[in-house]
């Protein structure tokens, strides 16, 4: 049951759909940024299956998900602190407030 | 059903569970903790892929450091009882029929597709390494200095203004 492809893919897919409605829903710009890990995972989780079970070179896939994790990390670590700036400033974490460039 | 196949179901039942608490729990700091749970999971299906390099990576630097940086900022940003404002229900019901409608279209999609055959090789450490610096050493340098970039512009953006 591990052996084959399809599980990994159906996890990933769920991961997926499930961090697209956080960010979609979430009115908490770090609940956004929690969905968006999700989303990355499933990403990361997607090049590792396809890594082990259908590529010529099997450490492509894995190197690939290394990249994806140091992304991740710079990713977090540049929106936290724009979020905690924008807390200071605003007194808000909510997306839906934050239309001053709105035309 | 032999034992790693049950292992094997109890990961990914885990990895969907805490996926699912972390956008569906209104309160943050629960949230954070199923990112965590969530996280252990895939971890553990990285071992079954034969990729323990990543799974340790992953326990490392998404819940050593990803998820513990998030829960500083809940801890930051307000008080940890005080949990997300109600959503509205039509955006939800929005949010949901989106995510419905990605899911069936990419598992319509996947389940009728085939891929190329593999080589059937098991991915090594030592393989990974090699990679990193010879094939994809200019990708490797490059995300170096993002991380660099990342880092600064995180000190500058969080150090506190001087009054001019």
């Amino acid at each position: 049951m591990s052996a084959t492809l399809q599980p990994y893919l159906l996890i990933s897919t769920l991961l997926l759909c499930l961090g697209l409605y956080g960010v979609l829903t979430r009115r908490n710009l770090i609940a956004v940024l929690i969905s968006l890990e999700l989303i990355l995972n499933s990403a990361s989780l997607n090049f590792v299956a396809f890594g082990r079970f259908h590529m010529a070179d099997p450490s492509a896939g894995q190197v690939f998900a290394i990249f994806i994790i140091a992304l991740a990390a710079a990713e977090v670590c540049v929106a936290l602190s724009l979020i905690l700036l924008l807390f200071r400033q605003r007194r808000s974490v909510d997306p839906a407030s934050m239309d001053q460039l709105k035309g | 059903m032999n034992l790693a196949d049950s292992v094997f179901i109890g990961l990914a039942v885990v990895t969907v569970l805490g996926a699912l608490g972390a956008v569906a729990f209104r309160a943050l700091f629960y949230n954070a903790l199923s990112l965590v749970l969530c996280l252990f999971g895939v971890a553990g299906l990285f071992i079954y892929l034969h990729a323990e390099f990543l799974a340790v990576m992953e326990v490392i630097i998404y819940i050593g450091a990803i998820s513990v940086a998030i829960i500083f900022a809940i801890m930051l940003s307000r008080p940890m009882d005080k949990s997300d404002e109600p959503r509205s229900p039509s955006a939800s019901l929005r949010g949901a029929v989106c995510a419905a409608l990605v899911f069936a279209g990419l598992w319509r999609l996947l389940s009728g597709a085939r891929w190329a055959q593999g080589s059937g090789q098991l991915p090594d450490m030592r393989d990974i390494g090699k990679a990193l610096l010879t094939t994809d050493v200019l990708p490797f340098e490059a995300v170096s200095l993002v991380l660099l970039v990342a880092i600064i512009g995180a000190l500058v953006l969080s150090s506190p203004r001087e009054r001019s």
